[in-house]
């Protein structure tokens, strides 16, 4: 009689499933792995497990006859803005040497940058509109996607990875039709945001699923590290272009965004989707004036024939799409970097998840996880 | 209708196989016809073209196509399923939904089993398909499924209450469950079908039927139970081929079917929006289907416009908005009726 109680009380027992979200998952952003311990649909526990995407990128570059080899594998860190990685590898370069490019290189790169933080936020506002079931947004905005990285081939002659910034310039200058094809862009664009707020931003379901979830407090994300529309969707204002700035963003008139808790809680899901959305806006703001003052001149006078800069190290920093990137290069005086590390604003980012999304259900998570905005080529270097 | 196949074939039994097969006929070339409009739907609503090559005209033979790769692809059961269930759980969810279409009025002449009890007999055959999303998940051994059919279980019995009340507030006005009867009492021109009689109640009930269905039938803004993006497919992550192929039929007929009971209860069913203009028994077959298709373009309106809800605001949604809203409109027609 006993052993049966005791069976039927062993049978009764609800215990904590474990459930491996990825690799191969609709919605983990490339392969990830999430280890979600859940009960029922409540998650307690998220251990993000990353590394499928290793390519050994530090260990490459060391083993680059020169640093210009360099650019082609930072274009493979976050691929779906290769334009940024570039330049803050490339901006490392010539502080390092010293390099003072041209006016006409500063324009064209701040213009490139900005194209490609909305190409990169039109993939992360999409890609979260497919997470929470909105399939037509995503369409919408990958059709004024095309016109980016038309404008990115028609300069350069490749769609997603670029290697166009050069050390001290650019590989190449940009085609006569450039500057219309911009305004076009801009012109169609500004639609596009109008269209896409009212479509996804402000619709009540989706105010419902984001609004109040994944709250990220301002003292959690500083104590994280984290930077970019992450930190800023907890209301600090922190955006590199503006405090530690590099390149000619002080010539432009542009604000920093912040989450402001219209929805619901200061640094919820809702606040981080809507600062790369008012991001996307200043962006347009900054290309419109940027695109009207180009300088002629030549976009490679400044490309050094030799580059072997003297002993030592530099840490530089950039305002990539996803947050801050780093790049430590380490120069022992010879053809080839010493060592270069890269500092990845989505890694960083990632950390944060666990300590957001205990409570929440599992729908939440994905919220959670696409607001973060990772790009595993970053993290996995 | 039942007299005259018996007098072609002379033996009732012929002719009630033949009467139970039309709905199968109507169904399955409606649902690739479905299907193929639901691609072109959301392909327009996207910029899109969606299928254009197979067959010639705007890619007609696109889902004749992909039946077709289905019945040649390796049926997989997983190693670790409950083999008997993993089988017998795409036909059981179909069942629920074809058994549905015997009390469905497609015409005046033609009703697949002249119920007194029609719309209980929907209400109450219907739920059945959650037996077989209960038995899909549990079967294939994977916690995804399991997570898509717990889901669908909760939301299908906790909208099927709704659902209930709703048809429930015109059923006090016609006095009758058969639907034959309260497409009858339809006929004439479109003011008297049933959604604008003791106005606005009737028309909240409606209101409160569409939306509830919605979720009945897993459709966006409801269709968590599969929701792609979290369970990966829900309940048929672990079926291909034809099994699979059978779940969307299924998905389809449900369509069809709550659409059918909508636009029968309260759109006036087969009777022609303009009195005696165009209407008649093969007629009346154009205008229910019509209405039908009607609601299954909206369906997919909403489907490619709106993100999905959360579990707990579906519940939400059910318990405590349709439901009391339901229980007050039968309330208000009760009153009406009695004065």
């Amino acid at each position: 009689m006993e052993a049966i109680i005791t069976k039927k009380e062993r049978d009764l027992k609800t215990e904590e499933m474990v459930v491996q979200m990825g690799p191969q998952h609709p919605s983990t952003h490339g392969v990830l792995r999430l280890e979600v311990t859940t009960e029922g649909e409540v998650v307690t526990d998220v251990k993000p497990i990353i590394g499928y995407l290793h390519r050994c990128f530090e260990k490459h570059c060391e083993q680059m006859t020169n640093y210009q080899q360099v650019i082609p594998y930072v274009d493979r860190m976050d691929y779906v803005a290769a334009m940024a990685m570039e330049w803050s590898y490339v901006l490392g370069m010539e502080r390092m040497l010293g390099i003072q490019v041209p006016e006409r290189v500063e324009y064209i790169r701040v213009i490139m940058a900005e194209l490609q933080r909305i190409a990169s936020h039109i993939i992360a506002i999409g890609t979260y509109g497919l997470d929470l079931g909105a399939f037509t947004p995503f369409l919408y905005l990958f059709r004024d996607r095309e016109l980016i990285l038309d404008i990115f081939e028609r300069t350069c002659g490749a769609r997603l990875l670029y290697n166009y910034f050069w050390i001290g310039g650019l590989s190449h200058d940009i085609p006569p039709e450039f500057v219309d094809k911009v305004r076009e862009f801009v012109k169609q664009f500004k639609k596009t945001i109008v269209e896409v707020n009212n479509l996804l931003s402000y619709n009540e379901i989706f105010i419902k699923r984001t609004a109040n979830v994944g709250i990220l407090p301002a003292d959690v994300a500083i104590n994280y590290a984290t930077s970019g529309p992450v930190l800023r969707g907890s209301g600090v204002k922190w955006d590199l272009r503006r405090d530690d700035p590099y390149s000619i963003y002080d010539r432009f008139d542009w604000e920093v965004q912040v989450g402001k808790g219209e929805m619901g809680t200061v640094g919820d899901c809702w606040d981080r989707y809507m600062v790369r959305c008012r991001e996307m806006e200043q962006s347009l703001k900054i290309i419109e004036q940027a695109v009207e003052q180009i300088p002629p001149g030549d976009v490679q006078s400044a490309i050094p024939k030799r580059i072997r800069p003297n002993p030592g190290e530099i840490y530089v920093r950039t305002e990539a799409p996803r947050g801050e990137l780093g790049f430590y290069i380490v120069s022992d005086g010879t053809n080839s970097p010493y060592r270069v590390k890269g500092r990845s604003s989505c890694f960083v980012n990632l950390s944060v998840l666990p300590e957001i999304s205990r409570g929440y259900m599992i729908a939440d998570l994905i919220a959670i996880l696409g607001s973060i905005d990772i790009v595993l080529g970053e993290i996995d270097r | 209708m039942e007299k005259f196949l018996v007098d072609i074939f002379g033996s009732e039994i012929t002719a009630y196989i033949i009467i139970a097969i039309i709905p199968l006929i109507f169904i399955v070339p409606y649902a690739l016809f479905a299907v193929w409009l639901e691609r072109k739907v959301s392909a327009h609503m996207q910029d899109r073209l969606g299928p254009m090559y197979t067959g010639g005209w705007h890619g007609w033979a696109q889902t004749i196509a992909d039946i077709i790769k289905l019945l040649q692809k390796e049926d997989i059961v997983p190693a670790a399923a409950d083999k008997k269930l993993h089988l017998l759980a795409p036909y059981i969810v179909f069942i629920g939904s074809y058994a549905a279409f015997a009390a469905i009025p497609f015409s005046s002449e033609y009703i697949g089993s002249h119920l007194n009890l029609g719309i209980f007999y929907i209400i109450a055959v219907s739920s059945l398909v959650v037996v077989g999303l209960l038995m899909a998940g549990w079967s294939s051994n994977n916690k995804w499924s399991l997570f898509g059919a717990m889901r669908s279980a909760a939301q299908i019995v906790s909208y099927e209450i709704p659902t209930a009340l709703s048809l429930l507030a015109v059923v006090m006005i016609a006095g009758t469950l058969n639907l034959q009867e309260i497409n009858k009492m339809q006929s004439g021109w479109f003011w008297n079908w049933f959604i604008f009689s003791k106005f606005p109640f009737v028309f909240i009930a409606f209101l409160i039927y569409f939306v509830a269905s919605l979720a009945e039938v897993n459709r966006t803004p409801f269709d968590i139970p599969e929701a792609e993006s979290e369970l990966v497919a829900g309940y048929h992550t672990e079926y291909t081929g034809m099994k699979f192929a059978m779940f969307f039929l299924a998905e389809y007929a449900n369509m069809f079917a709550v659409s059918a009971i909508a636009s029968a209860v309260f759109l006036g069913g087969w009777n022609s929006p303009f009195g005696d203009f165009m209407s008649g028994p093969i007629w009346g077959v154009f205008w229910f289907v019509a209405k039908g298709m009607f609601f299954i373009f909206v369906q997919m309106w909403l489907r490619w416009t709106l993100p999905r809800t959360r579990v707990d605001q579906l519940m939400y949604v059910s318990w405590k908005v349709l439901t009391p809203f339901a229980f007050f409109c039968i309330f208000a027609i009760g009153i009406w009726l009695m004065l």
